[in-house]
């Protein structure tokens, strides 16, 4: 079986599998880093979204042939050690989260988005994150907490649990 | 008092006035917290959740509550938690009544044991409800042992102690905190649950407030929450292929074949046992990773036997529905008054119409999947199995468990799992045998993971189906008669879950001459519970249609429904699961003053009213929705209202409320399951799409927090969405819309 070595989280992996194996399962099943989720193996939710060189991309269809040598970030490596990403704790503050399933790559999206544009309006959030799906319906608070994150002044803004007629 | 309690209490005192700190104060004591069962928990049933090692060690109250010796109050969760927020809104409710500090709260799964921890199911919006006064009375007797215990150390009358910021307080403001009670607290006697006094609503510190979910942190950093992260020790992994005509049988397959390719374990055919909710015929596949089983099940070929396999087709239930447009079905099942009169008034205004939806998929973004470890048992030991299930009912896993593996509640060991989503998917845990059967095969722990395509076309569905409906005015534009033809969906010649129309729908209550027939087709597809059943698709109907009565009688929707629903009463005194019209005018009249109803809008927008009572909760929903010539539709707002009481996490509680919208917009406009030959005929989100981000409406959510007991919110903000976006169509367009989804009448988003 071929052996590749990733640059994951950080630290080099060396990964025995086959040629078509996605990153997805190498990640999940062979790491254990079971934070990048399934949910449809053709590139069309965004729950495996995870950062090849700081793009975002659909780990259930990039083989890890394909990225073989290249940098991978995933959900379990987005905080700078126990400090979390900005947008974890955006997350946590704005209670994004229903069943939860969707956000590690709702929040891959997102911070694929932030560094390129670092003050995004309620559009580039749109654009970017359109490809990330939520069954339960969270989008709402998924964009509240990119600004939240991004400190974005002058935007669509709810906060946990409150209505606009409360924040205004 | 026994000598034990004399030293304990002595010890307390000595240690919290010379200000030893609890781990300090425990060691020098060498006691271990005891605890004390109740209501129905039983000595016995307490003592042996005790053995729980991890429980001895701490101050065990009840058994929803332990305080350790770093003064953590650990509050389990017993419910299953699949996105509705109950994990972080019960033990909100103990903690209030306990006079915990939020802060100092852990929240914990709890062990899958019913007499412990009573019903731990969730389904129906009935957690929230059926538990309220469970945790209210857990919350309560604890502060009542900690005051108990404080009463003792600091020798002052129980009366002038009060529990709260997770202390107990002397009306002189000398205080100890609960963890340095916890132990005597243990100790003390259980209060009887009559004597109990809960706190006012204006005391609430807790509930009320807003809270984010205790898993957010796992949740945002990706740890193991859910039941597809399941772990196990020398786990293999596995697929499993079922016929794709629903309940067809294996006649053979390429095993050797399969069993060649790389990552391969194993390959064998499963006889089934003919009960979807079970075990289904079909070919397992197991493997080192999920992408071999996945992989592999791509080059299977099985012979199925089709014979006694599902027929179903939608068209055909189509054509046959469009036969009965206008007709009335066989005997009526409900029956008031005489509308045939009222229709052949020719004072009055009749109007009639047809409208149809479709079944639907749960779609959860994590498609089905279990793992168990079946361990055969040797010399004399018994078999066991343990399971790690994403379930909305762990403890149901027992039945099949007994029926097909001979396996008694002893032998089998339930880990309750966080579900990512369920919308009443996971009552069903036919995967929860499918691995089981597996895993004991193969001697190995194993986690069966469905496709997504597996998921799509092994639901149980939200039923489809047709409803041709006929209402008369008067003069004055007063609803005099409602007549309904439903034509739903049996199965083994009993209907289906989700299909049906009976005397508790509005407004068949509220008005005098009503007739409600049925014609039911004879359906194989699996149908089952499906966010709100009945309601999600009664409502379309129903307040789609009033709406269209109300314009053609001249009538303001919102006075006409309020007229319908007439003086405040109860529809049924004391029983919450009947409407209160005082309580449905309330949110009916808050929605449109926040939405602005009857302002003047420019051309090509328009807003809409619906009203929807289902699952105790009254919601009243306005939507303002732009409509261009292309039939191109933007939601810009959709205003709702609620009334289920007292809301207990007040960020839980909008989030249910916007993800219901934007879940019932999604639903309305693209959503369609359609079945041939018994093969489902969609497989992924290319052909059963979900609504994006930038569809997505702003959501204001208003509540009123009457005073009647709390009511679950997962459910009832779905049902008014589609009629209140098809009424807003409407007010826009001019155009009806009767059928969903609205991608088939030409509509996008």
């Amino acid at each position: 079986m071929p052996r590749y070595t990733l640059n994951i989280n950080g630290a080099d992996q060396t990964l025995d599998v086959e040629p078509d194996m996605p990153l997805l399962w190498a990640l999940r099943d062979g790491l254990g880093l079971i934070g990048t989720k399934y949910g449809c193996g053709i590139a069309q939710c965004g729950a495996c979204t995870v950062h090849v060189n700081g793009m975002a991309i659909r780990s259930c269809v990039t083989t890890v042939s394909s990225i073989a040598g290249q940098k991978v970030t995933t959900i379990e490596g987005l905080a700078n050690g126990t400090q979390l990403h900005p947008l974890q704790q955006a997350w946590i503050d704005v209670d994004v989260a229903q069943c939860g399933y969707c956000q590690a790559g709702q929040i891959m999206s997102a911070a694929a988005l932030l560094t390129t544009k670092p003050d995004p309006s309620d559009a580039d959030i749109d654009a970017a994150l359109a490809g990330n799906y939520c069954r339960c319906g969270t989008y709402l608070r998924i964009r509240s907490a990119i600004h939240k994150a991004a400190n974005t002044k002058n935007a669509l803004f709810y906060d946990a649990g409150r209505t606009q007629e409360q924040l205004a | 008092m026994n000598n034990d309690q004399s030293s304990l209490i002595a010890s307390i005192r000595k240690a919290t006035a010379t200000g030893i700190d609890r781990r300090g104060f425990l060691k020098l004591t060498g006691l271990l917290g005891g605890g004390f069962a109740l209501a129905a928990m039983t000595p016995s049933v307490f003592a042996a959740a005790a053995e729980d090692a991890p429980l001895i060690s701490d101050a065990q109250l009840n058994a929803f509550i332990r305080v350790t010796p770093e003064g953590k109050i650990v509050i389990y969760s017993a419910n299953a938690e699949m996105g509705q927020g109950i994990k972080t809104a019960l033990p909100m409710v103990i903690a209030e009544e306990m006079g915990a500090s939020w802060s100092d709260v852990e929240v914990l799964q709890s062990p899958v044991n019913e007499s412990l921890f009573g019903q731990q199911g969730a389904g129906g919006s009935t957690t929230v409800p059926r538990t309220w006064d469970q945790m209210r009375q857990m919350g309560a007797s604890a502060r009542e042992m900690f005051i108990g215990a404080g009463a003792i150390v600091m020798e002052v009358p129980r009366e002038e102690l009060t529990a709260a910021n997770s202390r107990v307080t002397h009306d002189s403001g000398e205080f100890r905190t609960f963890a340095q009670l916890a132990s005597l607290a243990a100790k003390q006697p259980v209060p009887d649950v009559a004597t109990l006094e809960f706190k006012e609503r204006e005391d609430y510190t807790i509930i009320g407030t807003a809270i984010s979910g205790v898993d957010n942190k796992v949740i945002v950093t990706g740890g193991a929450l859910f039941g597809i992260d399941t772990r196990v020790p020398d786990m293999l992994y596995a697929a499993y292929q079922k016929c794709p005509a629903i309940g067809g049988k294996v006649v053979g397959a390429n095993i050797e074949e399969i069993k060649r390719l790389p990552g391969i374990v194993d390959a064998f055919i499963v006889k089934g046992n003919d009960n979807v909710m079970e075990l289904l015929d079909g070919v397992a596949i197991v493997g080192t990773n999920t992408h071999a089983v996945f992989s592999a099940k791509q080059k299977l070929n099985v012979q199925w036997d089709e014979s006694k396999a599902s027929k179903d087709s939608w068209s055909k239930m189509a054509k046959d529905a469009e036969a009965l447009r206008g007709k009335r079905g066989g005997e009526p099942v409900v029956k008031k008054g005489d509308v045939d009169t009222v229709f052949g008034n020719a004072q009055n205004t009749t109007v009639e119409a047809f409208y149809e939806y479709p079944f639907v998929a749960h779609f959860c973004m994590e498609p089905m999947n279990c793992t168990a470890d079946y361990k055969k048992g040797s010399g004399g030991t018994k078999d066991t199995v343990e399971l790690w299930i994403p379930t909305q009912g762990p403890a149901r896993a027992f039945g099949p468990m007994k029926t097909m593996f001979g396996l008694e509640q002893d032998q089998v060991t339930i880990n309750q799992m966080r579900l990512g989503g369920s919308f009443g998917r996971r009552i069903y845990s036919e995967y929860v045998c499918e691995v089981t059967e597996i895993s004991k095969r193969v001697g190995k722990p194993v986690k069966l993971t469905w496709t997504r395509e597996d998921d799509t076309r092994h639901d149980f569905y939200r039923v489809g189906g047709f409803q041709s409906v006929k209402a008369a005015v008067n003069k004055s534009g007063k609803l005099l008669a409602f007549e309904n033809h439903h034509i739903g969906m049996r199965s083994d010649g009993k209907l289906v879950v989700g299909s049906g129309f009976t005397a508790d729908e509005f407004p068949l209550q509220s008005i005098d001459n009503v007739r409600v027939t049925n014609t039911l087709f004879e359906i194989r597809t699996p149908c089952g519970p499906w966010r709100a059943p009945r309601s999600n698709t009664n409502a379309f109907v129903v307040q789609s249609f009033l709406d269209e009565v109300a314009h053609k009688a001249g009538r303001d929707y919102r006075d006409f429904l309020l007229e319908i629903l007439g003086p405040s009463r109860w529809i049924e005194e004391g029983n919450i699961r009947a409407m209160h019209t005082g309580r449905a005018a309330g949110v009916i009249k808050l929605a449109a003053e926040k939405a602005g109803w009857g302002k003047k809008l420019p051309a090509g927008t328009g807003l809409g009213l619906a009203f929807f009572f289902s699952h105790a909760g009254h919601i009243a929903e306005v939507a303002e929705v732009e409509v261009d010539a292309n039939k191109k539709l933007k939601v810009k707002r959709v205003t709702v209202a609620v009334d289920v009481g007292p809301v207990i996490n007040f960020s839980g509680a909008v989030s249910q409320v916007q993800g219901a919208v934007i879940d019932g917009l999604s639903t309305m406009m693209m959503q369609k399951i359609t079945m041939e030959g018994g093969r489902i005929q969609q497989s992924n989100f290319h052909d059963y799409p979900v609504l994006r981000m930038p569809s997505a409406p702003i959501v204001d959510v208003h509540f009123i927090q009457s005073d009647y007991r709390p009511t679950g919110l997962g459910e009832p903000a779905l049902p008014p969405l589609a009629p209140a976006v098809g009424n807003a169509i409407f007010a826009a367009s001019g155009q009806r819309v009767r059928k969903m989804p609205l991608s088939e009448e030409g509509y996008s988003i």
